[in-house]
């Protein structure tokens, strides 16, 4: 089980809450008339790292918060949990 | 290389089998070769082989991390079928099912390549009607598929709960016989032992660093065992797909997530063909050892570490549960995770590189295990001819820029969701 530590509830089971994939991503969303090889770049790449990663995480059975995770892809280490959106967090780029 | 016949094990037997040879030699790597694999697991080894026996490259390296068959292909559940849908997909894997019927005699190594059949079960009358839809569309692609109401599936599989009582009870399935299981292992061995007998070098304990460029093209690898030059390399190595892309600068559609497995004791012999759940994910088939091989749901997030989560499993063991009573008293032997490279649409890509020289062969989500021999087949020919063949073209990696996905669960782009 990994220990996900929400901001707004303390440490909880990550069973709690959904995925929400690559935060990184979702914080460059290129205008809506932005070229083809902008959005095929924001929908379908992603740096898919080995290590340190920036993730969403939805805390569904709780308060319904999204929240922006710091977590190693290998080891599965959490170093991070901040309100998604906050970019002062130390989990932000 | 001596061929492996009765006849040998008869003249083996006198001396007690003390004196087979190594099934394969174990080579320095040398400073150059012609095409150099990344990945020494089945797609790899078999890319070799056919690039060897198909083309006439022989001058061949795989280069492989740890040891042979020793990430995805010793970790799945060894499930081999060709029940897809869209065109291009039904035409590869029944390509691929169809070099599986002959792999044991290609490769003069038993694979133990089993044709009981792939169940999948329909839980009501939509699911049936989809599946009939499936089924049909297989058929026109002259796959052998067969659609079950529920008194031939209980002929078929009489431990399944087929009572109304059951959480999901189920109302039929879509069989196709000619798929099955293989044994895994020997896959990558035999392969493996086909290769080196036609002069390919496999080079394990060997890890890829770096790739080394030179006017606008790959001229090498540079290696844990030393620079190697080489103007094409193919890259095969599963859920570390974007990890070795990222080295030549590249991004590919592809996140890396963990997929468990597991094993439970072994049984007297109660399931003779492979069934599949479908109101949950759960898929289970009995080994020749008796074990129940079962797997299910990834862990959903991101994960290049090759062990799973509790709540997955548990959820695997409750779904086989709602299926099989018979599983609640019995104890798991093994568990284990594999790491998936999953694409945007649930489709692999095997074809060209943006870099000259640099083949790409991955994105096999779930499904790797049972593309290997035709994986490894067009991707030698992509390889060899530097241009896709017929039957990997739709695997192109500007598909995805295209707008031409495959997506044939229709999932969209969210890699854990294929």
């Amino acid at each position: 089980m990994l220990l996900i530590k929400c901001p707004w509830c303390g440490e909880r089971d990550h069973t709690e809450f959904t995925y929400g994939g690559d935060a990184s991503v979702s914080r460059v969303r290129p205008a809506a008339q932005a070229p083809p090889a902008a959005w095929h770049d924001y929908v379908y790449l992603r740096d898919n790292p080995l290590g340190r990663h920036l993730e969403l995480w939805h805390h569904t059975a709780s308060c319904r918060r999204w929240i922006t995770v710091e977590r190693d892809t290998l080891s599965h280490a959490i170093t991070a949990s901040v309100p998604a959106g906050d970019r002062s967090g130390s989990g932000e780029r | 290389m001596a061929r492996y016949s009765i006849f040998e094990i008869a003249r083996h037997a006198v001396t007690g089998h003390r004196h087979w040879p190594r099934a394969w030699r174990d080579p320095a790597p040398k400073a150059s070769y012609d095409v150099v694999i990344i990945g020494g697991g089945g797609h790899g080894l078999a890319t070799a082989y056919y690039l060897a026996k198909e083309h006439g490259i022989r001058n061949v390296a795989v280069l492989e991390k740890g040891w042979l068959g020793g990430g995805n292909t010793g970790r799945n559940t060894t499930i081999v079928r060709s029940n897809y849908m869209l065109p291009a997909n039904a035409r590869f894997y029944e390509f691929s099912l169809k070099l599986w019927e002959g792999l044991s005699a290609e490769l003069n190594f038993n694979v133990m390549f089993s044709q009981r059949g792939v169940l999948n079960l329909a839980h009501s009358d939509a699911q049936l009607d989809a599946f009939a839809r499936r089924g049909n569309a297989m058929r026109l692609h002259g796959i052998d598929a067969e659609l079950l109401d529920r008194e031939e599936v209980r002929a078929m599989v009489p431990l399944l709960d087929l009572s109304e009582r059951a959480r999901y009870p189920v109302a039929g399935g879509l069989l196709q016989r000619r798929g099955g299981t293989a044994r895994h292992d020997a896959v990558a061995w035999g392969y493996a032992r086909a290769a080196d007998g036609l002069g390919v070098d496999i080079i394990q304990n060997c890890a890829v660093t770096g790739f080394a460029r030179e006017g606008g093209r790959v001229s090498g690898v540079e290696t844990t065992r030393g620079p190697i030059r080489t103007p094409k390399i193919g890259i095969a190595v599963a859920g570390h797909s974007g990890h070795v892309a990222a080295m030549a600068g590249l991004r590919l559609p592809i996140e890396s997530h963990v997929l468990q497995a597991m094993v439970s004791e072994p049984l007297k012999p109660m399931l003779d063909t492979v069934v599949t759940y479908g109101a949950g994910h759960f898929y289970v088939s009995q080994s020749d050892k008796g074990e129940l091989v079962m797997g299910g749901d990834l862990d959903m997030y991101n994960s290049y570490a090759q062990r799973g989560n509790l709540p997955a499993l548990a959820e695997v063991v409750a779904s086989g549960m709602q299926l099989f009573p018979i599983m609640s008293r019995l104890r798991l032997m093994r568990h284990w995770g594999g790491v998936m490279d999953m694409t945007m649409d649930g489709s692999p890509i095997i074809g060209k590189l943006p870099l000259c020289g640099l083949y790409l062969d991955g994105g096999w989500c779930y499904g790797g295990f049972k593309a290997t021999p035709a994986s490894g087949w067009v991707f030698a020919h992509t390889i060899a001819h530097d241009r896709p063949h017929a039957l990997n073209e739709a695997y192109s990696l500007e598909r995805f820029a295209t707008g031409h996905v495959l997506d044939e669960k229709g999932a969209g782009p969210v890699p854990n969701a294929h």
